[in-house]
């Protein structure tokens, strides 16, 4: 009799555990919607941008308007129906492509002393100071070139000032904190065997760090820079305040140039809607976006690398 | 909403009591008006800080009325008051002159103008340039001042992009559309604050500026001897100048809030006053009249 009651309470018990309360099955579907629906949200929003931007960008040559080789000439001379985009696409490569080569040596050297050297005391400093660095906005560092770096230039290297150079200088400043950033959670993901085992060889610091730490977290590295890469391409304010704008393919380092943010922004408001000339910027647009995607791919496939690595 | 527009009307019938308790001469012929409602201004950063100001002391004279200016160029002035996105479109450049604008879509109210001259460093040695001499410098045939008789000096130019308005004036007037030099040793700014602070700091650099951007810092040079005054202008013996306009669409809405503003703009009070304070130069006072085909009559 007690045994048999005894059962019937532990069934009972066992059926309300293996049944969730209402009340937590809700918060549950709830906590679900709510994630559903913001990455929806997300998707969407990328999903319309792009669409957007490349319906606006194509329709430039779909409706015969302008014509690609046109597009993809060096003549600039809008009054004149020649839209020749080459030198800005080449102009807003070749300005982050070497920002990155300044920058990535100093920004790799930074994290190298932030984890290996002055763990410490360096990373108490430099932490801060690269977090600094990400803060202050755009415009403050297109302000500080205009008034510092241009007549630096001037004065010291010659030319007017404005121009590719001081485009390199500012950006590169710009993208030091990503890849500070990058590459020091990078390094410190290196597991501390592969120290312990080449300073167990007989192997100096240095020996350490650059013959077996950057070879191996290499993928990671690149992969900062070329996040910071990526962000120099697409910085419109700071470049277009030092480059000087004129059309010039950028070859020369004291010669003014154009990058393609800055032809956006420095003619995006005077053009009329649905004029070729305002179709152009949106196919300029579209080639940003088409050249930041391949940056990301880029970054997939460096990842996806590291990951075999390790 | 409809209790929202009572209280405004309330606020504004208590105000205009006020005021006309206070006796004052033009606060009856506000009595009468009684206007309320939205008004948005969009287009040429040129002529902003006038259209802000006067919205202020247009909003404080008729509160409720809500005037809202902003910037983003020409273009898109003459695009939101041809798609009526906006209530008035303020552009530097007549809507003929524009593509893709259709100018039997919206009336031309032209509110004042602005005067522009070339504009070089201090050290340059010459305040004074004949046309043609200013024609072979901005096309690239003459590379040094001392060539026109100044400093042994590189001369660097400094531009605005293609789509700006004061080039648009520039060329047409100061250049009898002489197509510019761009390339090799052009700087291109895309504002007329960066051109004045480049062009006083870089060694030979010439630009061109509205008269309102005037200062110590840069020298406003003659053109064939004459000088780049309001006077000057009135009469048009310096050519180069600009109407300021706004374009209203023609389906008439909002119109009475649109021509009250506008009106207002072109009374005396504004035009003697904000526009010449803020270096501009009023329509009231032109004695020429100037067409978008550039034909100029006597007034």
């Amino acid at each position: 009799m007690e045994a048999k009651e005894n059962r019937e309470r532990t069934d009972s018990l066992s059926e309300s555990l293996k049944k969730p309360l209402p009340k937590i099955l809700r918060a549950e579907r709830r906590g679900r919607v709510l994630t559903y629906v913001s990455s929806w949200v997300l998707i969407l929003i990328l999903f319309s941008l792009i669409m957007f931007i490349t319906s606006k960008g194509s329709s430039t040559f779909l409706d015969g308007e302008v014509q690609l080789a046109n597009f993809f000439s060096t003549t600039w001379n809008p009054g004149e129906y020649q839209f020749g985009a080459l030198s800005f696409i080449l102009g807003s490569l070749i300005v982050s492509v070497c920002a990155a080569l300044v920058s990535a040596p100093l920004g790799i050297g930074a994290a190298i002393f932030m984890t290996e050297i002055a763990p410490n005391w360096g990373r108490k400093i430099l932490q801060p100071a690269t977090e600094i660095l990400v803060g202050i906005p755009s415009v403050v560092y297109g302000f500080i070139g205009l008034s510092v770096i241009v007549p630096f230039i001037r004065e010291n290297v010659g030319g007017l000032g404005f121009g590719l150079l001081a485009g390199i200088i500012v950006l590169s400043i710009m993208i030091l904190p990503t890849i500070v950033s990058v590459s020091v959670d990078t390094l410190q993901a290196v597991p501390n065997h592969i120290r312990q085992g080449s300073i167990a060889l007989g192997a100096t610091r240095w020996q350490t760090i650059s013959r077996l730490l950057i070879r191996t977290s290499l993928p990671g590295l690149m992969t900062g820079v070329v996040l910071g890469m990526a962000r120099a391409f697409g910085e419109a304010l700071a470049v277009q305040m030092v480059i000087g704008n004129a059309p010039n393919l950028p070859f020369q380092l004291l010669e003014p140039m154009s990058t393609l943010t800055s032809v956006i922004t420095l003619n995006m408001g005077n053009t009329v809607q649905g004029s070729a000339y305002q179709d152009v910027l949106w196919s300029m647009a579209l080639v940003l976006l088409l050249m930041t995607l391949l940056f990301i791919v880029l970054i997939r496939w460096m990842t996806k690398r590291s990951d075999l690595s390790s | 909403m409809f209790r929202k527009g009572l209280v405004l009307g309330g606020v504004a019938a208590l105000l205009l009591t006020v005021l006309t308790g206070c006796g004052k001469a033009d606060s009856s012929q506000n009595a009468d008006q009684k206007l309320s409602g939205n008004l948005t201004a969009v287009g040429s950063s040129a002529m902003q800080p006038v259209i802000e100001e006067s919205a202020k002391e247009f909003m404080a004279k008729n509160p409720g009325v809500q005037v809202t200016v902003q910037g983003g160029g020409s273009g898109q002035g003459l695009t939101a008051a041809m798609n009526d996105t906006a209530d008035i479109g303020n552009s530097d450049v007549f809507a003929e002159e524009k593509d893709k604008i259709d100018p039997q879509k919206v009336v031309d109210h032209k509110v004042f103008v602005v005067g522009m001259a070339p504009v070089a460093h201090k050290g340059v040695g010459i305040d004074n340039l004949t046309q043609q001499q200013l024609i072979d410098i901005f096309t690239g045939k003459v590379t040094n001042w001392k060539e026109v008789g100044g400093a042994d000096q590189q001369i660097v130019l400094v531009n605005r992009p293609e789509s700006s308005g004061t080039r648009a004036t520039f060329v047409k007037w100061a250049l009898n559309d002489s197509k510019e030099l761009r390339k090799d040793g052009g700087l291109e700014e895309e504002s007329s604050g960066n051109v004045r602070k480049i062009v006083s700091e870089t060694p030979g650099a010439i630009g061109y500026l509205a008269f309102s951007y005037f200062d110590e810092s840069i020298k406003p040079l003659k053109l064939d001897g004459v000088e780049p005054t309001n006077e000057n202008v009135y009469t048009n013996k310096w050519k180069v100048w600009a109407y300021q306009h706004m374009y209203t669409n023609k389906n008439g809405k909002n119109k009475e809030l649109e021509d009250a503003f506008i009106n207002y703009i072109l009374s005396p009070e504004v035009q003697k006053g904000l526009v010449i304070k803020l270096g501009y130069i009023p329509v009231s006072e032109m004695k020429v009249e100037r067409d978008a085909t550039g034909n100029v009559a006597q007034k």
